[in-house]
């Protein structure tokens, strides 16, 4: 346990008291939502650790290396880019496998490059999205974001 | 619509458990053929599980508190009047409140869209709920540290308002020209 989950912790029990405080009914509600929401993703949670347990127990380092490593250049830039896009992990959960893609090799900017495109573009999301905003809006919105999420990588590859 | 967003919910929630059966199965699976990996896998996903178990609880409660006290009618109608700097500043904080997965936002901007909304707010609100999530941004703190979340949410920031403006500008263009024929 560290500091950031401690803080976490303290401000959620903090809140909750807040909420309680002020209505007894809707705090009620509030948790039941909560329960529901973890409910939902506790699969995919389950389902990354095993993943991460995977990852660092049999891919070899050196194909990480190989696709998000210092020797994968532009290539892997797009290679974490594209897996992002495709990809549809809840965000909350994807920051854990990201850590550990950094232990294994992976270079600064292809974590945050897939990190962003993972939580900017939905190929899961997109017809809604179309359906919803039309086509328009939505193919710019997340073409953009792809090209905007390849610059957020580089960029902070270059300075971290 | 409260129907529709129930059924879109429903379905991922049984494939992802699915998902995990097969991943389950192939991961002892793999484990049994290859004893000497298991301290390594072990030892990685319970640290992950540690991790994670931590701080998921907490997050969940605030996502259903904000729920409960931020309704989706308020931001609805907080954003619908609002321009210039002052709803740019609004569509990113009311998407950055933890108030569930993107799906939600689509039908409420689409609501927007009707209300008069500025395609720039839109697409602002549409992208901070999508990738500057309050919550998100503390698991991120958690598990890559102060400087990579607090240089990719700046970074985020400025280019999720560019990309806002630049597609207003583009849809307007089209509009004209569309006019001018």
């Amino acid at each position: 346990m560290n500091l950031t989950s401690i803080i976490i912790n303290i401000l959620a029990i903090g809140c909750l008291f807040l909420s309680f405080n002020k209505d007894k009914q809707k705090t009620k509600k509030a948790i039941k939502i909560a329960v529901k929401t973890f409910l939902k993703i506790l699969p995919t949670i389950l389902l990354i650790v095993a993943l991460v347990g995977l990852l660092i127990g049999f891919v070899p380092h050196a194909v990480i290396l190989k696709f998000m490593g210092n020797q994968s250049g532009i290539v892997g830039i797009f290679v974490s880019a594209l897996l992002g896009a495709i990809l549809y992990i809840p965000s909350i959960v994807a920051f854990p496998l990201a850590a550990s893609f950094l232990k294994a090799g992976a270079t600064v900017t292809a974590v945050a490059t897939f990190i962003t495109t993972l939580t900017m573009i939905g190929f899961v999301t997109l017809p809604l999205e179309i359906k919803e905003l039309g086509k328009r809006i939505a193919v710019l919105r997340n073409g953009i974001s792809f090209l905007l999420a390849v610059l957020i990588g580089i960029i902070i590859g270059a300075i971290l | 619509m409260k129907t529709n967003l129930k059924a879109h919910q429903k379905k991922p929630t049984l494939k992802s458990w699915l998902f995990l059966t097969a991943g389950v199965i192939f991961t002892v699976v793999l484990l049994i053929i290859f004893p000497d990996r298991q301290p390594a896998v072990i030892k990685s996903s319970g640290q992950i599980f540690w991790e994670m178990l931590w701080i998921l609880p907490a997050v969940m409660l605030l996502i259903g508190l904000f729920a409960v006290w931020v309704p989706k009618e308020v931001i609805v109608k907080l954003m619908g009047t609002a321009s210039g700097i002052r709803g740019i500043g609004l569509s990113l904080l009311l998407g950055s409140l933890p108030t569930g997965p993107l799906y939600v936002a689509f039908p409420m901007a689409a609501a927007l869209i009707k209300k008069g909304a500025r395609t720039s707010n839109i697409v602002i609100f549409l992208s901070a709920w999508a990738c500057i999530k309050i919550p998100q941004e503390m698991v991120e703190l958690q598990f890559l540290g102060a400087r990579f979340m607090a240089l990719r949410l700046g970074l985020t920031i400025i280019f999720v308002i560019i990309m806002g403006v630049s597609i207003e500008k583009i849809m307007e263009a089209k509009v004209t020209q569309k006019g001018k024929k």
